[in-house]
């Protein structure tokens, strides 16, 4: 406890730095699996290839990407770019079946309605389609931002500072403080995270929570 | 007026869902397509609007061929209302009405003043405006999805088993409504069902399909149950074709008796005095609208709502034939009750009258 507040500041900036590594992928992520999900829910036969391809990209160990990252991008190894773009791939991993089981989800009635009264193309998938999957990508994006939140710290293994720093820290000095302090401030990073998905999401569906019949 | 020429629709793998459909459904008039599943009833329906493409064919909106029409904005200029509803989960009922309205580039304001004048014009209370369809109970989603389909004034209707999703009482209210609100508007309305109570409830002329998607029989309804085509529509028309034709003539000239009365409370001596004799006498409110039928001799007291027969039907005068026939047929005197456009009291009338009136009618010759 000591420790931790000597080192509020310290703590702070790694939080910082560890929730804009976390949440810049998650929102690059889900831009980029948007159009993947509809391609998936729109073609059949891409569904079955797409969803396999871009889970079995989840199984990469986080490790192993990190340090593949700088050969295939030419980055230096500490940086951040790498974490960012390790982290987008495992959130479209996560998300690409998620926005098209969304989108499966839309009544087929409502569809045939909005096509009915002439609300085709562009304008159905932005007006109609994607809001009425927003229940279920928000579900999904919960379970990315999780994920994130903890994948980041492994970043810290290449030196990349964040959260995870004060594991290898706390571990290279045999100093149980730091490990203790970092844990808990990732567990309440994605605790937060959860609740801003949780609130926007209610937010962008009202309708989900209006009664049952009259 | 929409006019289809041979239309042909094939499936890929060769399922003819309609074939050869020649049909015409005039200007202002309620055309109901009925049949059993798999007559290709939907299938045309949404080949008026484009949502399905006809193999072969013309279909034409006002002599103008539909092929040739934008697709979008040819559906804009049809309502278009489903089991259901199909409304927008995530749109308040207001913007739900609104729809078309905005996709026609109308303001706001005005879009949402038209939707709300919509709203009261299909029964749907003001209060309702900013609920979400999850919110309403079977028949308001329906009213919804009609006042939806009317916002933008289409003069053409596309209704596909619009009133199938709900219970019995509230069909029939909003079958009421709708015609109702046809003989304000005289829309062209094509009308899918499977039912063919309603089509024959509803229809100015009802086609009924064959599986495969031909046309079995186009005529108006009473002609249908005069006058079937074939085994295959009198079987689809279902049993009492001549009780249920006689809804459709009207019954001008039947004798009309006086009938004694009392008001409900009256007691009974007054009753046993003003049945003289009668085994049923008619009680009515202080409005003269007739309520039941009591037995005066098996009164103990006063005329009370709990000794009241209620089992006749009540006709109105200059209604049909079958309402005056089912009056008389279902009042326990066999005296049937008429009443004038505003329920109130006029006479009785007897079975026999009604169904002389019947055989004066003249006999349709088999075509």
């Amino acid at each position: 406890m000591k420790w931790f507040v000597g080192h509020l500041g310290q703590v702070g900036d790694l939080l910082v730095t560890h929730a804009l590594l976390a949440v810049i992928p998650l929102i690059i992520g889900v831009v980029l699996a948007i159009p993947l999900g509809w391609l998936a829910h729109r073609f059949r036969w891409l569904r079955t290839p797409l969803v396999v391809s871009t889970g079995l990209l989840y199984t990469i160990p986080s490790l192993a990407l990190f340090i593949l990252m700088p050969l295939v991008l030419g980055t230096g190894i500490l940086d951040p770019l790498n974490v960012v773009i390790a982290l987008t791939v495992y959130t479209v991993a996560l998300l690409v079946r998620t926005v098209a089981d969304g989108l499966a989800s839309v009544p087929d009635e409502v569809i045939q309605a909005a096509t009915a009264m002439g609300v085709g193309g562009v304008r159905r998938f932005f007006t109609v389609d994607l809001p009425l999957a927003v229940p279920v990508i928000a579900a999904g994006l919960r379970v990315a931002a999780v994920s994130n939140v903890s994948i980041v710290s492994v970043a810290a293994l290449l030196g990349i500072a964040q959260l995870g720093s004060l594991f290898t820290d706390g571990f290279a000095r045999n100093f149980l403080d730091p490990i203790v302090v970092g844990i808990v401030a990732c567990m309440l990073l994605a605790l937060v995270l959860d609740l801003v998905i949780l609130v926007g999401s209610r937010l962008l569906t009202p309708w989900t929570r209006s009664g049952a019949a009259a | 007026m929409i006019a289809l020429r041979e239309v042909t629709k094939v499936y890929p793998g060769g399922t003819a869902a309609v074939e050869g459909l020649s049909l015409v459904m005039p200007t202002g008039q309620i055309t109901v397509l009925v049949g059993p599943s798999g007559c290709g009833k939907t299938t045309t329906l949404r080949m008026i609007n484009r949502m399905i493409e006809p193999t072969s064919g013309t279909i034409e909106v006002d002599g103008r061929d539909t092929a040739s029409l934008n697709p979008g904005v040819l559906r804009r200029g049809m309502g278009y209302v489903i089991q259901g509803g199909g409304l927008f989960p995530h749109r308040t009922v207001l913007d739900n009405i609104a729809t078309v309205p905005l996709l026609l580039g109308w303001d706001r304001r005005r879009a949402r003043s038209v939707a709300a004048e919509q709203m009261e014009r299909v029964g749907l209370a003001s209060g309702l405006a900013k609920r979400y369809p999850n919110e309403l109970s079977g028949g308001q989603q329906q009213r919804v999805g009609v006042a939806r389909a009317l916002a933008a004034d289409p003069p053409v209707m596309l209704m596909d088993e619009p009133f199938s999703a709900v219970d019995p009482v509230v069909r029939e209210q909003l079958q009421d409504e709708f015609l109702r609100l046809q003989a304000e508007l005289g829309k062209t309305i094509v009308f899918v069902t499977h039912d063919i109570d309603e089509a024959i409830k509803l229809g100015d002329q009802v086609a009924v399909l064959r599986v495969g998607g031909a046309l079995a029989q186009l005529a108006a309804p009473a002609e249908l149950l005069a006058d079937p085509a074939d085994d295959f529509v009198a079987d689809f028309l279902g049993r009492d074709r001549g009780y249920r034709g006689l809804a459709f003539t009207a019954a001008p000239d039947l004798p009309i008796a006086p009938e004694p009365t009392v008001v409900l409370g009256a007691d009974g001596d007054t009753a046993r005095l003003t049945a003289a004799g009668r085994g049923w006498l008619l009680v009515v409110d202080q409005a003269d609208a007739p309520l039941g039928w009591v037995q005066p001799t098996q009164l103990s007291g006063a005329v009370t709502r709990e000794t009241l027969h209620r089992g006749g039907t009540v006709a109105t005068v200059g209604g049909s034939l079958r309402a005056a026939l089912d009056a008389a047929l279902s009042s326990p005197s066999r005296r049937g009750v008429l009443v004038d456009d505003d329920g109130r009291l006029v006479g009785t009338v007897r079975a026999q009258d009604v169904l002389t009136e019947i055989e004066r009618e003249p006999q349709r010759s088999p075509s």
